[in-house]
């Protein structure tokens, strides 16, 4: 049988596959619930620090603003462009929708992971996770998912036969291809001191602060991986991909109605999973805050109930976080996005990955460790001049030739 | 189950196959190769390979055919292509010969890989429930990186040539055409 959930591994019963029925209509129905409340937190966080009310008709803080925007999406017309292929035309919406949900599956949602704890729960007689799927290849699912749904926003610009939408794609496939690499980087860092592919197996490695990924990588593969994640999702500031005042609106100028809802619900989704997975590697997910020996314990609450409140407050903490970032940063020049991307993160997550993979050797061959992060240092210093040089020579060549790019 | 799962993921290997081949629009033929490719993927997924079955999906459906489309569709070759002109000379007989070729060398790996499980009795060491999520990574990873890590560098070495020679060339064009 696949092996995609501790459940499956006895005789396939009545209880597991009820229970496995439950846990995808929650987990489809707490994403659905996060992305609207997430649609409304962005506006009214946006309005508050633009010095606007916001939403504030529909429901108590205009709470209810989204679903009346979904109603009012599904009554709209549907129009086809004439010039549009029609088949790629419907299909795009839903291969950027679904992906979004999919990989919302691999994120542990709740369960104990302390005391060396594996985070399984029983229900009903049943062992299994707070999690949706644990597939034996854990977060490399969410990087398939995510080179999926760079299909939906790409066929969608191309599907429209319109220019700016083309445009618009064009650069999407571009910028989400370029970042994935040192997306993928930043990730190994944290399976390396992980040393599992596991979305469970990472957060039960993470049980005190000092264990979390962010402080044991060091800092540097965390932001870019924040960096690397925030153009995976074309949210300010690397929203090129609908850049209003070139683009029209992008890749999705041609949708109207429900099918262009489906555009804007996935994204709002791919960011809240997104966040989910950034404090699944690098905060504990659903650990609690722990220094040593001493752990904030939320008392009358059973631990297993507890890790999906600290879940829910990390996540928050991120959603604020790209809000703050669309309100603040102002959007980037396409050739600095690039630039970014292959000549900033990708040479230093890869350079950082071979310094902590040096320092993991060490500390199990018992090396003099000040000698081999030396040893490093010095190595990624005159690589990191040997870059400099190669930036240098090829600028002045371009000078020489009188050439832009 | 198993053959159920064979059924469904050869029927999309097959019509995506056969779509690449048919379909006259390049973004449509790409697109059928993308489900061949999943086909494939869903196949290493009922075989136990998983890593495989991520690696196919990150690399074929996320990375190299999402370069053709975007070749496609940054050239504007997306229309539909006259198939009775033939772009280089001599180049249809070349390309059935090529493709004999490849189908002999197909039949002879499925033949003696069928030798070779002969021989041993056995296939690879497949892990159980115990050996933890990761068992079958970490072989794969023991194996390339220790008793194939030549074959992995030189292949990466490869790769590292393609890319220089690639800025290298379309470098010189550009400066001979000023």
């Amino acid at each position: 049988m696949i092996a995609l959930d501790s459940l499956f591994f006895e005789n396939l019963l009545w209880t597991p596959l009820l229970i496995v029925l439950a846990k995808v209509l929650v987990v489809f129905v707490i994403g659905l619930l996060a992305t609207l409340l997430m649609v409304w937190f962005e506006r009214k966080a946006i309005a508050g620090m633009q010095n606007r009310v916001g939403p504030n008709k529909t429901g108590p803080f205009g709470i209810l603003q989204t679903l009346a925007d979904g109603i009012k999406l599904f009554f709209k017309e549907d129009l086809f462009p004439t010039r549009a292929d029609r088949f790629v035309f419907v299909v795009a919406p839903f291969l950027s929708f679904v992906p979004a949900f999919l990989s919302f599956a691999i994120i542990p949602l709740g369960g104990d992971f302390r005391d060396g704890n594996s985070g399984e729960v029983t229900i009903f007689g049943q062992v299994t996770r707070i999690q949706l799927a644990d597939p034996p290849i854990g977060v490399l699912f969410a990087l398939a998912i995510s080179s999926i749904a760079v299909y939906g926003i790409m066929l969608a610009g191309w599907s429209s036969g319109s220019k700016y939408p083309l445009l618009g794609s064009v650069r999407a496939s571009a910028q989400m291809v370029s970042y994935e690499a040192a997306l993928g980087l930043s990730l190994a860092c944290v399976l390396l001191l992980a040393g599992t592919l596991s979305t469970s197996g990472i957060v039960a490695a993470q049980s005190t602060i000092t264990d979390w990924h962010f402080v044991s990588t060091g800092l540097v593969p965390f932001f870019i991986f924040l960096i690397a994640a925030t153009a995976e999702l074309n949210r300010p500031p690397f929203d090129l991909v609908e850049a209003e005042q070139e683009l029209v609106g992008g890749f999705n100028t041609e949708y109207s109605s429900i099918r262009f809802a489906l555009f804007y619900l996935a994204e709002f989704m791919n960011t809240v999973t997104m966040s989910g997975l950034i404090v699944t590697l690098f905060f504990g997910g659903p650990q609690p805050i722990a220094f040593g020996d001493f752990v904030f314990d939320i008392p009358m609450l059973p631990n297993a109930l507890e890790g999906s409140v600290w879940l829910l407050a990390k996540i928050l903490v991120f959603l604020y976080l790209y809000v703050w970032f669309r309100a603040t940063l102002p959007r980037l020049r396409y050739d600095q996005l690039m630039d970014w991307g292959w000549k900033l993160l990708i040479p230093a997550s890869l350079g950082w990955f071979m310094l902590l993979a040096a320092q993991q050797l060490g500390r199990r061959n018992d090396w003099n460790i000040f000698l081999v992060t030396g040893a490093c240092i010095a190595v990624l210093v005159i690589c990191y001049l040997l870059l400099q040089a190669a930036f240098s020579r090829s600028s002045s060549q371009r000078e020489r030739q009188g050439t832009m790019f | 189950m198993e053959f159920f799962v064979f059924v469904c993921s050869a029927l999309m290997i097959l019509v995506g196959a056969v779509g690449v081949i048919v379909r006259k629009h390049p973004v449509h033929a790409a697109l059928s190769l993308v489900l061949t490719l999943f086909g494939v993927a869903v196949l290493f997924v009922a075989q136990e390979a998983h890593f495989l079955a991520a690696v196919q999906v990150i690399v074929y459906a996320g990375a190299i055919v999402v370069l053709f489309l975007f070749v496609i569709m940054l050239l504007g070759v997306d229309r539909v292509e006259n198939l009775r002109t033939e772009p280089l000379s001599g180049q249809r007989p070349l390309a059935v010969l090529a493709s004999l070729g490849l189908v002999a060398v197909l039949i002879t790996a499925i033949l003696r890989g069928n030798q070779i499980f002969n021989e041993r009795g056995t296939g690879l060491n497949l892990p159980d429930a115990q050996d933890g999520p990761d068992a079958n990574t970490v072989q794969l990873a023991e194996s390339i990186f220790s008793q194939y890590v030549v074959a992995f560098e030189v292949t990466s070495v490869l790769l590292v040539i393609a890319v220089v020679g690639t800025v290298l060339l379309t470098r010189r064009t550009r400066a001979t055409a000023e």
